[in-house]
């Protein structure tokens, strides 16, 4: 090989290769968005895969009543770390930070994020906090056994290592709320000429919301987790019954957070979706509009409504009447969104490829998981599920079968746009089809289970719910396998597939139209946009 | 290489305002929870708030109001390349927040000696409300005593980055966000003084 064939080789290799530095530092201390994105998805993705681990190892506990392989403390911790890792460790930081940082800079064509420096410090502060989150589990007197909702007064009292494990989850609030502010400011300040706000594709849109969702709910959260400290080291007393204060207060500060926070987790799934869709139905999307705005109305909807974790606490009817109410109100820009994808397939020329059939998932999956939200909502029938494995089965319908679906989705759509190559669609299909079997056949029995009675977080249950569990448990091994396949399938694809060209899908989006894989620098030259993300004709797209 | 960014000071502004945002809500959240417990135990939190030492307070929102005065008056001074006195005001700015936090010592070790504090014996005996007034008392007042401190140190860097030519007329905004920050630890106590030392 010659050396001027060497460079060309090197520059087809976009940003992996393109700055002549590959080595490790290049990637911890580098502040460009696409090895930041990877970074978080390395980081993201392997505490996914261990808290997968966690689920089936506490699905093989439950699959026949009494003690199978562990005792009642150590269910308790894994349901903790499992729910912890799950929820802190990798949905809420993980579309932001993965599929955020890879695309949104690329999608408003701009070269960068508008605080690239910040961007780096956000990812070295993620790992800080998983770091102490990783030693809490090892160190002091226990893994935490609190459940990831750190209620107190258990929380303030049991002996387990739940300080350092709080302190952990407030590090990572404080790395969200930075790339929040950072994605706000640019998606205001650095889109490229042309790139209206009716231009930005939808995916920005929802990044956008849920970055604000990032900067005025987590602060709560970061004071919520300080007082759980306090409480503990300092013996502050603000939610010790036997002091004065209320532990409904924790409440209601827990979720004042947490409940914006499903947002964090599911909005930008959303607009992952929003991208598939249009993309493998060859028609523009319906209701540009009503689905950017919806967006935002979840967004702010979805913060007056937490109330709903707490329909049996004690809280007032009328409290009870009104957040009901209003939980009602957040499932109509949800639907909206339904609608429209619906509409946008309606006489398209769909094509069922991998992500399509992730994204079509999505829109099953949530739905199910939405419609029984809404009987969490209504008072009435919460009192009989609430802490059931009812709900258990409705949050996994919405943030697996959701958010984790889409996050699935958005690995195979621009798998080929940043490693160039191809994975092999049967084998996709393939998995597709276990995970889709194995998520419902799991998640569908333990709704049943949790209208039946059975109670969430126990390690044990009633010899009537066996059948049941047992199905469930053979759901979750469907399920692992499918998993394996797909991850299989993607490995096998990053080292052998077949090399790809800009644009494998037809997108009219801008990342479709640079070098695959993208350049360090993103576009050869400044973008100057002319039409619509869905207009595929504008965009000379046949 | 990677071309570096196009200075946009436009957005550095945006990201500092975000930002400022969610320290509000931070001590938001603390200040609910005053509204809340007030509420409650309006009587005991009336005994409680008259244990405050109201001159302490008072001097100390006099020199945390002058001092966001002498930071402003900084960014004046070096929009006008008057890099000396622009120094000079972040020294005098420091100053005030070291006696701040000199002044915070002297009352806490006060309290302390007379039992007021998170667990002591004496309030144990007091009504439920006094000690939730002292808990968050402290709480509040030591995070934004650490937001004080915060606030100096970062001021202090900007006074040296001054005086090394690294901030010059043209290139200010670090400075312009570091003294918008600390107008914000200002305006945390203003509302922190009245809440715990006047209204009551
Ligand atoms: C193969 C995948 C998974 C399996 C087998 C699994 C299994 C389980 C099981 C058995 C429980 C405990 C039920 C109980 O006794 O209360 C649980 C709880 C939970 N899971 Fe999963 N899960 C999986 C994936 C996920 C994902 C993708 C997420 C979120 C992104 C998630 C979030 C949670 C949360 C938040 C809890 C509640 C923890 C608590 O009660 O504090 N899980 N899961
Ligand atoms: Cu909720």
């Amino acid at each position: 090989m010659t050396n001027s064939e060497a460079t060309t080789v090197q520059d087809e290799r976009g940003f992996w290769k393109d700055t002549g530095k590959t080595g490790i530092t290049s990637w911890i201390f580098s502040t460009d968005h696409k090895r930041i994105g990877f970074l978080y998805f390395y980081t993201v993705f392997s505490f996914f895969l261990v808290a997968v681990i966690l689920g089936i190892l506490m699905r093989i506990e439950l699959m026949a009543p009494g003690r199978t392989i562990m005792g009642p403390q150590t269910y308790n911790a894994l349901f903790t770390v499992h729910g912890v890792i799950m929820i802190f460790l990798f949905i809420l930081p993980g579309f932001q930070g993965v599929f955020g940082n890879l695309l949104m800079p690329i999608q408003i064509g701009a070269r960068d994020v508008a605080f690239p420096r910040l961007n780096l410090l956000s990812w070295w502060i993620y790992i800080t906090g998983a770091a102490t989150i990783i030693t809490s589990l090892f160190t002091g007197s226990g893994p935490p056994d609190t459940g990831w909702t750190f209620y107190v007064p258990f929380s303030a009292r049991t002996g387990t290592n739940v300080t350092l494990a709080v302190f952990g989850v407030f590090l990572i609030g404080m790395s969200a709320i930075l790339t929040g502010l950072n994605f706000v400011t640019t998606i205001h300040r650095l889109r490229a000429e042309g790139m209206t706000w009716g231009r930005i594709p939808l995916f920005v849109w929802s990044v956008y919301a849920t970055a604000w969702v990032q900067v005025l709910a987590t602060p709560i959260l970061g004071i919520t987790l300080l007082l759980i400290i306090a409480e503990r080291v300092l013996g502050a007393g603000l939610f010790d019954p036997g002091r004065g204060g209320d532990p409904l207060m924790y409440q209601h500060l827990f979720w004042i957070y947490s409940h914006p926070a499903v947002y964090i987790m599911i909005l930008p799934a959303m607009g992952v979706i929003s991208e598939i869709i249009p993309v493998f139905s060859r028609k523009p999307i319906f209701g540009y509009g009503m689905i950017a705005m919806s967006s935002l109305a979840i967004a702010a909807a979805g913060s007056l409504v937490w109330g709903h974790h707490m329909f049996t606490s004690g809280m007032s009817d009328l409290a009870v009447l009104v957040f009901s109410f209003l939980t009602f109100v957040v499932a109509i820009p949800s639907a909206i969104k339904v609608f429209n994808w619906v509409s946008t397939l309606y006489k398209g020329s769909i094509s069922l490829e991998a992500p399509m059939l992730f994204a079509l998932g999505f829109i099953l999956l949530f739905s199910i998981g939405g419609l029984t939200g809404l009987i969490l909502g209504s008072a009435a029938t919460d009192i009989h599920v609430h802490d059931t494995q009812f709900v258990v089965g409705h949050f996994h319908y919405v943030i697996f079968g959701g958010s984790g679906f889409a996050f699935f989705g958005a690995m195979h759509y621009w798998f080929p746009k940043f490693f160039g190559r191809r994975y092999r669609e049967k084998l996709a299909l393939a998995a597709w089809i276990l995970l889709f079997i194995g998520f419902n056949v799991m998640y569908f029995s333990m709704m049943v289970l949790g209208v039946e009675g059975m109670p969430r977080r126990y390690y044990d249950y009633l010899p009537e719910f066996h059948a049941l569990n047992l199905t469930s448990t053979f759901g979750s091994w469907i399920l692992f396998a499918g998993m394996v396949i797909m991850l299989v399938n993607l490995f096998h694809g990053l080292l052998r597939g077949e090399p790809v060209e800009r644009n494998p899908w037809g997108g009219a989006t801008l990342e479709w139209s640079i070098p695959t894989p993208p350049p360090t620098d993103n576009f050869v030259e400044e973008p100057v946009v002319t039409h619509g993300p869905y207009d595929f004709k504008g965009s000379g797209i046949p | 290489m990677r071309k570096a960014q196009h200075k946009d000071d436009a957005a550095a502004k945006l990201g500092m305002w975000l930002f400022l945002f969610t320290e509000m809500l931070l001590f938001g959240g603390l200040f609910l929870l005053y509204g809340v417990y007030l509420a409650r135990y309006p009587q005991e939190f009336a005994t409680a708030g008259h244990e405050m030492h109201r001159w302490f307070g008072a001097i100390n929102t006099i020199i945390l109001i002058s001092s966001s005065l002498l930071a402003a008056m900084s960014v004046t001074a070096i929009r006008r390349n008057d890099s000396k006195t622009a120094v000079l005001l972040l020294v005098g700015t420091v100053a005030c927040a070291a006696v701040f936090l000199m002044n915070k010592y002297l009352e806490w070790s006060a309290e302390i000696s007379r039992g007021l504090y998170p667990g002591s014996p004496l309030l144990a005996q007091a009504p439920h409300g006094e000690p939730l007034f002292f808990s968050l008392y402290y709480l509040t007042v030591g995070l934004h005593g650490l937001h004080v401190l915060i606030g100096g140190s970062v001021l202090s860097v900007m006074a040296w980055r001054i005086r090394h030519g690294v901030i010059t007329a043209g290139n200010c905004i670090w400075l312009e966000n570091s003294t918008l920050f600390w107008h914000l630890v200002d305006l945390i106590w203003i509302f922190i003084f009245p809440l715990y030392y006047l209204v009551l």
